[in-house]
């Protein structure tokens, strides 16, 4: 998107409420007007090029009124929606119309009110953190054109006693978007919350999901975080889940990736407090041409902490996987415990994957591993299963269901659990 | 039951099977011996249709059909069982559902309904008291973390559940120790009937002490180069494979 013009003129058209806002997005666009969108060059984006898919048809979505109605979007909510808070984006426009909250222990309300009441603070205090750790031009262009941006806070000693389902949808119907949600979630001390995001583009033109989340956990809470991406093949995302942990807390991450044309995931894991848990699961199973980046990184800033990372891929035809996982384990983050492992299938001679671990030690007394595989499927597994009479199409399901299953055992919300558990055998058996 | 002609088969080039006879009807047991690389796994691997190796010659019919033309799962539905001398660990597979998706989908090539947990329920538990396995073990991932026994026991119980017409053990005494044997073999006997066969492949005598065979057959440089009943078997174990090679090296190098 070098249409910086077209870009200006959109952006004007955003009015901010909020004066604190207006200038976080003033200079967020004056980033990006100097960075633009990474090319391969970009030291993070090496093996995913996004300059292609970030082009000058896409239309900025959150200006360009859209019509998604309760018809439209019946068909595309998750199993266990009746018992679930459901939160819901169009174009990356929080749609307060569409959104059901059945807890009264959570709060909800746009970023730009937030900015301006009672959690003034908190906003202050968390809003854009993310921009810390990332320093492209993508994530700029989120927060340049924050617009209907949506605040969450979980009420002090309360869990959320509903999943939280948040649904990213994309209409591109008439022409090719940009969809660009924002938020930021407040889990406040000794809460608990479980945070279940889709993405879903209606209609046939491209479509660009370019989201950043922000969750802050204070001491004691609890977040559960999944991300399952299933979009159509001419849809694609750059999502970045930024989980800052500034209290003694837990927080777990479950990334599922089942479809897409080139998904990227910037998870971020900030533990600030001393004896926080933060766990990263993900599994990425790709077929056709479709790439799937997942960018980690865990932030020991002080001593005591514990973090784990799983991630699995499973890819077929021509996909590709991408793989970087960056740990710090600062001067100060002694009796650190970091452990990442990411392992790899390859189903067909012409998928790739590019794993990479990353650990930056500073501290000299932790406990830190990585580990990465590739490989294909063990033959003497298949003949194992089929010397039982198990036919070849169905061993491969079970021995891939197999290898998936440490990761997706990990989704709390039964409902989502079996319902990513069928995809994923649906999508098995249909491939091998 | 199985009928053996003349099969000649290798790996990679290499011929290892050079015209084995073999004959096995229902109700008997034989036992395979012979030296380390005679060809005795070869030959289990060939009958239950690993990929690896290539048949060049011969035939092995089995209740009439041609096994060779059969892929692996073909053959463990139309009866036949490799008891493996080294089971695959699979991880995130438990036991349980590997064993229910087998005896579903060979009920499936034999055209009956599948089990209704009920029955397969009360079928496991049976089972598991035969080979003296507990719950615990069958939710595991499948052999991973299994000690050597309770890798062949389990073997065994896939055996018992899936109730073979013709069970070629490979080498399942390896690795054991005497108890584990007896337990193994226990099993083994319990399923024993006139109905089905066994054809027990091993390095030494002592499985046989428990599954006692009505056939012994020695393999060497991947012929059968003599045949007689359990006392073979106890000739061999006092007077090792150099002797027999000694005695019957002649003809075979001729």
């Amino acid at each position: 998107m070098n249409n910086i013009s077209y870009l200006k003129e959109k952006f004007d058209e955003i009015q901010s409420d909020s004066s604190a806002l207006a200038g976080i997005r003033n200079k967020a666009f004056a980033s990006y007007e100097k960075l633009g969108i990474p090319s391969v060059r970009h030291e993070e984006w090496k093996y995913t090029r996004v300059t292609g898919i970030f082009n000058d048809t896409l239309k900025i979505g959150a200006i360009h009124p859209v019509s998604v109605e309760v018809e439209d979007f019946e068909s595309l909510r998750l199993p266990g929606y009746e018992s679930a808070n459901q939160l819901v984006f169009v174009n990356g426009v929080f749609s307060s119309g569409l959104s059901v909250i059945l807890s009264p222990s959570l709060n909800v309300s746009s970023l730009e009110e937030a900015a301006g009441n009672e959690y003034s603070e908190i906003v202050a205090k968390n809003f854009n953190n993310s921009a810390r750790y990332i320093d492209d031009g993508i994530n700029a262009l989120n927060t340049a054109f924050i617009h209907g941006a949506l605040f969450i806070n979980v009420k002090k000693n309360k869990a959320v006693e509903h999943p939280v389902y948040i649904y990213n949808i994309t209409d591109a119907r008439s022409e090719a978007v940009l969809s660009q949600p924002r938020s930021l979630v407040h889990v406040a001390e000794n809460a608990q919350i479980e945070i279940v995001e889709t993405y879903h583009t209606i209609g046939a033109s491209e479509s660009i999901v370019n989201q950043v989340m922000e969750i802050v956990v204070e001491k004691e809470a609890f977040v559960y975080y999944y991300k399952i991406q299933n979009d159509t093949t001419h849809a694609s995302q750059v999502s970045t889940t930024h989980i800052r942990q500034v209290g003694k807390s837990f927080a777990q991450s479950v990334t599922i990736s089942l479809s897409g044309n080139i998904v990227r995931n910037n998870l971020h894991m900030v533990l600030e407090a001393e004896f926080a848990e933060a766990h990263m699961y993900g599994l990425y199973l790709q077929k056709g041409s479709s790439h799937v980046d997942n960018h980690t990184l865990v932030d020991h800033a002080v001593p005591n902490c514990e973090s784990n990372e799983l991630y699995k891929g499973i890819l077929d035809d021509n996909s590709v996987g991408v793989f970087n996982g960056k740990i710090f384990v600062r001067k100060d983050a002694q009796k650190t415990n970091a452990f990442q492992s990411n392992k790899n299938v390859l189903l067909s001679p012409t998928a790739s994957v590019n794993t990479k671990p990353q650990l930056e030690i500073f501290a000299d007394d932790v406990k830190c591993s990585h580990g990465c595989t590739i490989g294909s499927l063990d033959p003497e597994a298949l003949f194992y299963l089929q010397s039982r009479g198990i036919p070849h199409k169905a061993a491969l399901a079970l021995l891939l269901q197999g290898f998936a299953v440490d990761v997706v055992s990990q989704i709390k919300p039964s409902a989502i659990r079996t319902y990513v558990e069928e995809m994923i055998l649906e999508r098995l058996s249909a491939e091998a | 039951m199985l009928r053996i002609e003349n099969l000649q088969a290798g790996i990679e080039g290499k011929q290892i099977l050079k015209g084995i006879n073999l004959d096995i009807k229902p109700g008997e047991v034989h036992a395979i011996m012979g030296p380390n690389g005679s060809g005795k796994s070869t030959l289990a691997s060939v009958l239950a249709g690993r990929q690896d190796y290539t048949v060049t010659g011969g035939s092995v019919t089995f209740e009439g059909k041609d096994l060779l033309d059969l892929s692996p799962e073909a053959r463990a539905a139309e009866g036949v069982f490799l008891g493996f001398q080294y089971p695959v660990e699979i991880p995130g597979l438990s036991t349980t559902n590997f064993v229910k998706t087998a005896v579903n989908e060979v009920r499936k090539y034999r055209g009956q309904e599948p089990l209704d947990a009920v029955s397969f329920l009360k079928m496991m538990k049976e089972k598991m008291a035969l080979m003296e396995m507990d719950q615990v073990m069958l939710s595991r991932s499948l052999n991973e973390g299994f000690s050597g026994g309770e890798k062949k026991r389990n073997e065994i119980f896939q055996m018992a559940m899936l109730n073979p017409k013709l069970a070629i053990l490979d080498e399942t005494d390896s690795g054991l120790d005497i108890d584990a044997i007896r337990v193994v073999a226990t099993g083994v006997n319990k399923l024993r009937s006139k109905d089905n066969a066994v054809l027990a492949i091993t390095h030494y005598q002592r499985l046989l002490d428990y599954l006692v065979p009505d056939f012994v057959h020695v393999l060497w440089n991947g012929r059968i180069v003599k045949s007689g009943t359990k006392e073979l078997a106890l000739e061999l174990e006092e007077r090792g494979y150099d002797h027999i090679k000694a005695e019957i090296g002649q003809e075979v190098e001729a």
